[in-house]
């Protein structure tokens, strides 16, 4: 049960964002590993939003507040400003409404985190290129199976972004293994197997 | 539905009484009155440890009783919650100590509208006073005195019994370190308001209500309160349910048409009636009901300083089958604590047994409770 130094690597580097004491939303928080452990190692409070059974009833016992609901009516129901941080963890490209979701990330938070596996990976563009759609370690679904909705680039994410007026204060990107990537500009597009973007919405 | 509960009976069990307000240090109502002596009927099941740190308080619905788990010695049914509570059920009594007792202005023991009033010698009738879920809480905070427990590791209830824990958890949170609020309402609506009326009109227009003198005279409004009953429990079940176990189907092997009990709905509907009368009194039908009717909690501008001053650990469930206090209700809490900044938890659970449902044995339910209790033994009040 003890999430501590056992986080995903993505989730690590998510961790490494949120300020100490600050009130998190994670939005899509399967069994609550990363809200336990900023509970637990950052002194955080906050609610996670899960619609998977058995992910919640995990977040249940390991006393993360869950609010068992679809992230779309959960966050509805969010006053303006409520949290200091929302995350939203692998979760965007399953979103029937991913445009609706960042909007309203950024009205009940000031910093949005979101993390979000690269379709433009170069073995993903090398495997369409054979005329297979991509499977891999970061999108590991066959396409009748795969819970992922909505499929984008990293370069067509950040377009988005820039529509919504929400500016990128840091991007980190990792190979599929999770390696640190020190790219900066367009090659990660390429190159980076999954991003994790620290967001701040214009006011 | 009625299969046995996975676990074991807590056995045989009593109910004790102890008279926790006097006429000289009566219980002062939130409605202004003084009323004394007040007894309360009570249960509990397993061992308070030593540093009273596994205490559930259950907080009973609108005609439940202090009897909520075990047997009572020549009954035919166990404990109304008797599938939660026991060796190897969600609320483990090898773990936890949990207490029940029966409401103020109930009439399982606890002091009501059929009690005898100190000053006349005659029951109460409508000279009691009206209450108010604070006054509910008031009386279990003296009973948790009394067996000496000074924080609750769990608050628990469902229906009315939500309500006061909400009532419970806004006005004292230091009582408790979990609140769990199920299939509950912080707020009835129009129709929830003109289903009671109805109820409430049936028991005061029966002749036999003698305007709540019946008891003195004895007689007993029994055809108005059986009218009430029926009326509440078809709004305790869903349509589904209704239909899973009766359809159409006739009571007797050929129809009867005419307009006495026909369908084996009426005859169901007919028994709920009248099995009622052994147990309740028509009274604590009224004042129970209409505390349900006024209480709205959150319409007090300062009504969650205390909470988000003290935050308890809370969980709201609902049943998206349940259409008496519908999911509507529960987010309607849930967004208010977790605009407080209160840790919240919710649940809608899938069920097709309507408002029922929280007294039944279903698995993700009491999985969900299960994984609520555990942890909160392990973090501690």
């Amino acid at each position: 049960m003890n999430s501590l130094g056992r986080l995903r690597l993505d989730l690590e580097l998510v961790a490494d964002q949120v300020f100490p004491g600050s009130r998190v939303l994670d939005l899509g928080c399967g069994p609550g590993t990363l809200l336990a452990h900023l509970m637990q190692a950052k002194g955080c409070t906050g609610t996670g939003v899960e619609i998977n059974p058995d992910s919640v009833l995990a977040a249940i016992r390991r006393g993360v507040p869950v609010l068992d609901r679809r992230v779309e009516d959960a966050l509805a129901d969010i006053a303006d400003d409520a949290y200091d941080t929302v995350v939203l963890s692998r979760t965007l490209q399953s979103m029937l409404a991913p445009e609706y979701v960042l909007t309203q990330m950024a009205r009940v938070a000031e910093r949005l985190i979101v993390s979000v596996p690269n379709f433009g990976y170069y073995p993903n563009r090398l495997r369409l290129l054979r005329g297979r759609m991509p499977v891999s370690k970061e999108i590991p679904y066959a396409w009748y199976d795969t819970p992922n909705l909505r499929f984008t680039t990293l370069a067509d994410l950040e377009d988005l972004f820039a529509r919504l007026n929400l500016i990128v204060d840091r991007r980190f990107t990792y190979t599929q293994t999770g390696r640190r990537l020190r790219m900066y500009g367009s090659a990660a597009n390429l190159l980076a197997g999954a991003a994790v973007y620290v967001l701040r919405p214009t006011r | 539905m009625s299969a046995a509960a996975a676990g074991d009976s807590v056995g045989l069990t009593q109910t004790q009484t102890v008279r926790l307000f006097t006429s000289g240090q009566p219980l002062r109502l939130e409605g202004g009155d003084a009323l004394g002596p007040v007894d309360v009927a009570y249960e509990t099941y397993g061992t308070l440890n030593a540093d009273a740190s596994n205490a559930v308080y259950l907080c009973h619905a609108l005609t439940g009783d202090a009897h909520a788990a075990g047997w009572h010695a020549g009954d035919r049914r166990p404990g109304w919650w008797d599938n939660l509570i026991g060796p190897g059920r969600p609320l483990d009594t090898n773990r936890f100590f949990v207490i029940c007792s029966n409401l103020l202005g109930g009439c399982q023991g606890t002091t009501g509208p059929g009690s005898v009033s100190p000053l006349t010698n005659a029951p109460y009738g409508m000279d009691f006073p009206l209450l108010d879920m604070a006054d509910f809480v008031a009386v279990h905070r003296a009973l948790l005195a009394h067996l000496g427990v000074t924080r609750l590791l769990v608050a628990l209830g469902g229906s009315l019994g939500g309500m006061q824990v909400l009532q419970w958890a806004l006005t004292h949170p230091e009582d408790m370190a979990h609140a769990t609020i199920v299939a509950a309402s912080s707020r009835l609506t129009a129709q929830n308001i003109a289903f009671s009326a109805v109820a409430r009109r049936a028991i005061t227009d029966d002749p036999d209500f003698h305007d709540g003198e019946y008891a003195a005279l004895g007689t007993n409004p029994d055809t108005g309160l059986s009218i009430a009953r029926m009326m509440a429990h078809i709004t305790y079940l869903s349509e589904e349910a209704f239909t899973e176990k009766f359809g159409r189907s006739s009571q007797f092997e050929e129809s009867r048409r005419g307009f006495g009990v026909d369908f084996a709905v009426e005859s169901y509907l007919d028994h709920q009636g009248q099995v009622f009368l052994e147990r309740f009194d028509a009274l604590s039908y009224l004042y129970l009901s209409r505390v349900m009717d006024y209480f709205d909690p959150f319409s007090r501008p300062d009504a969650l300083a205390a909470l988000a001053a003290s935050p308890v650990r809370t969980m709201v469930l609902s049943f998206d089958s349940d259409w008496r206090f519908s999911t509507a209700h529960s987010l309607r809490i849930v967004r208010r604590l977790e605009n407080a900044r209160v840790p919240v938890t919710f649940r809608e659970l899938k069920s097709p047994y309507g408002h029922d449902s929280f007294l039944l044995e279903n698995p993700v339910y009491h999985a969900t409770l299960r994984a609520w209790f555990d942890r909160a033994l392990e973090v501690g009040p």
